[in-house]
């Protein structure tokens, strides 16, 4: 019974899925151009994010239609509602490589005062959240939701740690100023992404439970 | 602040919770009808099966359900109306505000009178719209015109459609549209002025706007009359009932607030219901 409906809803989650790897492949391209210092690179992070956003425009635009059309309740319902809202945020976690990528080319050739150090084991952890975060939602796993939690405390830590070095090294590095403070916006991008990947499991576990859940304090 | 001072907020924020408690209790709906364990056989054939169901006052109940579920069954229990047909039986109890409705000391007549129901085509009489309404105050012994006037507007007037026959109160009720002639019928119904209306699929026959119409009219009745609607329209169960009981093979699967029966069913099966992925 409703064939075409549940055709519809596979294309809303294909859909979703495609979205997410799309932001995948920015946020790994953005922190290489960083680590790199690779503008050529950032600056084709910068061109494909309209990709992100025009997917993002089609699966509400879809979704919106869904609605209208197949008056969803309960469980269909909350499976379009929540495709919107994790739309919503890895369209925000593509704009964090957007941004990491303009502060990749902001520092250009400019010799990295110190190892990328926890910004890299930042990012290591947020991507694998949004992988593990696209993952639970594709399989509707609580558990895995659950954990993304976890592995976002770690960033939180390591983007404590790694401000607070990047601001005790400003007294005998004035003159890269411009960097220190590049280099913390990128930490602070980082802890975002991480923060969406979290949003996107709160979503997973409304989807399955029909109930709300706080992960994010 | 002085510690008696203290004492004494604190007394008195003690005081403002058990008032709060007590005035919940008194806002605690009461129970119009109370079925327990009911059970229905046509012949052989068990049409319902171990019904609990509590329905509140002021409040619009929808009974959900395929075709073939025990709903309209069950609606016509409710006024014993299913007892017409000669090869049924039936065990367990109905409570209609206390009382067992199936006691031999029970008069059925003074049930229907507490019971107004509306069917799903519209039935008038072939009579004038006023008479109509006056037939059922007739019946119970009112002659003076003056009264039964009074009635026929006030009847009219709550089920929403005075404005329109207003002026044609003499003409055949045939003439109205299908959907002026369910309102009709809802206006005959509260002529007699029940406590309970049940309503069988009432907007099944009617055109979209027509069916708004009654809707927006149930909503207005329930601050006078418990409502009970048994409906094939999930939307419309969705949109106007408080409360929800989905009905399969005779069995009441879940019964709840509508909120939640609609947003996050706690059975597999309404999901799959309510979802039209049933069957």
């Amino acid at each position: 019974m409703r064939e075409k409906f549940e055709l519809d809803l596979n294309t809303l989650h294909t859909k979703l899925i495609e979205i997410g790897s799309l932001t995948e492949v920015a946020l790994g391209k953005s922190i290489r151009a960083l680590e790199k210092q690779d503008i050529d690179l950032a600056i084709e992070v910068l061109e494909q994010d309209v990709n992100v956003d025009q997917l993002e425009e089609e699966i509400n635009d879809f979704a919106i239609l869904l609605i209208a059309k197949q008056q969803p309740v309960a469980i269909d319902l909350r499976r379009i509602i929540v495709s919107i809202k994790i739309a919503a945020d890895i369209e925000r976690m593509a704009d964090n490589a957007v941004n990491i990528a303009k502060s990749a080319i902001r520092i250009g050739n400019e010799p990295l005062i110190k190892p990328l150090e926890q910004i890299t084991k930042m990012h290591k952890l947020a991507s694998e959240m949004l992988s593990l975060s696209l993952k639970a939602y594709h399989e509707e796993d609580v558990a895995l939701a659950r954990k993304i939690a976890e592995i976002d405390d770690e960033v939180d830590d390591l983007y404590g740690e790694a401000i607070k070095e990047l601001l005790q090294i400003i007294p005998e590095n004035l003159e890269y100023m411009n960097q220190i403070t590049q280099l913390s916006l990128v930490a602070r991008f980082i802890e975002r992404t991480a923060d969406h990947a979290t949003n996107i499991a709160e979503n997973v576990l409304y989807l399955v439970k029909g109930r709300h859940y706080a992960l994010n304090d | 602040m002085a510690i008696t001072e203290l004492k004494k907020t604190e007394l008195k924020k003690e005081q403002e919770i058990v008032y709060e408690q007590n005035s919940e209790d008194k806002n605690e709906k009461k129970i119009v009808y109370k079925t327990n364990g009911l059970n229905l056989w046509y012949g052989d054939d068990q049409a319902l099966k171990n019904i609990d169901l509590d329905i509140y006052e002021n409040e619009v109940t929808a009974i959900i359900g395929p075709s073939g579920c025990g709903k309209s069954t069950y609606i016509k229990t409710l006024n014993r109306m299913v007892e017409l047909i000669p090869s049924v039986r039936i065990n367990g109890e109905i409570l209609y505000r206390g009382k067992n409705i199936f006691d031999k000391s029970y008069r059925v007549e003074e049930l229907r009178t507490q019971v107004g129901m509306v069917f799903q085509k519209p039935n008038p009489f072939p009579k004038s719209i006023y008479d109509n309404i006056a037939y059922g105050p007739r019946i119970h012994g009112i002659r003076d015109k003056k009264i039964l006037d009074e009635i026929v507007e006030k009847s009219l007037r709550g089920a929403a459609i005075w404005d329109e026959v207003k002026d044609r109160l003499k003409e055949n009720a045939y003439g109205l549209s299908g959907g002026q002639q369910q309102r009709l019928c809802i206006a005959r119904c509260l002529a007699i002025e029940p406590d309970v209306i049940l309503m069988d699929e009432p907007t099944s026959a009617l055109d979209p706007i027509s069916t708004l119409k009654i809707e927006e009219l149930v909503q207005e009745l329930k601050k006078d009359y418990s409502i009970i609607i048994v409906t094939h329209n999930m939307q419309q169960a969705a949109r106007i009932s408080d409360k929800t009981a989905f009905f399969l093979n005779g069995e009441v699967i879940e019964f709840g607030e509508t909120d939640q029966i609609f947003s996050n069913p706690s059975d597999k099966r309404t999901e799959d219901y309510i979802t039209g992925r049933f069957g």
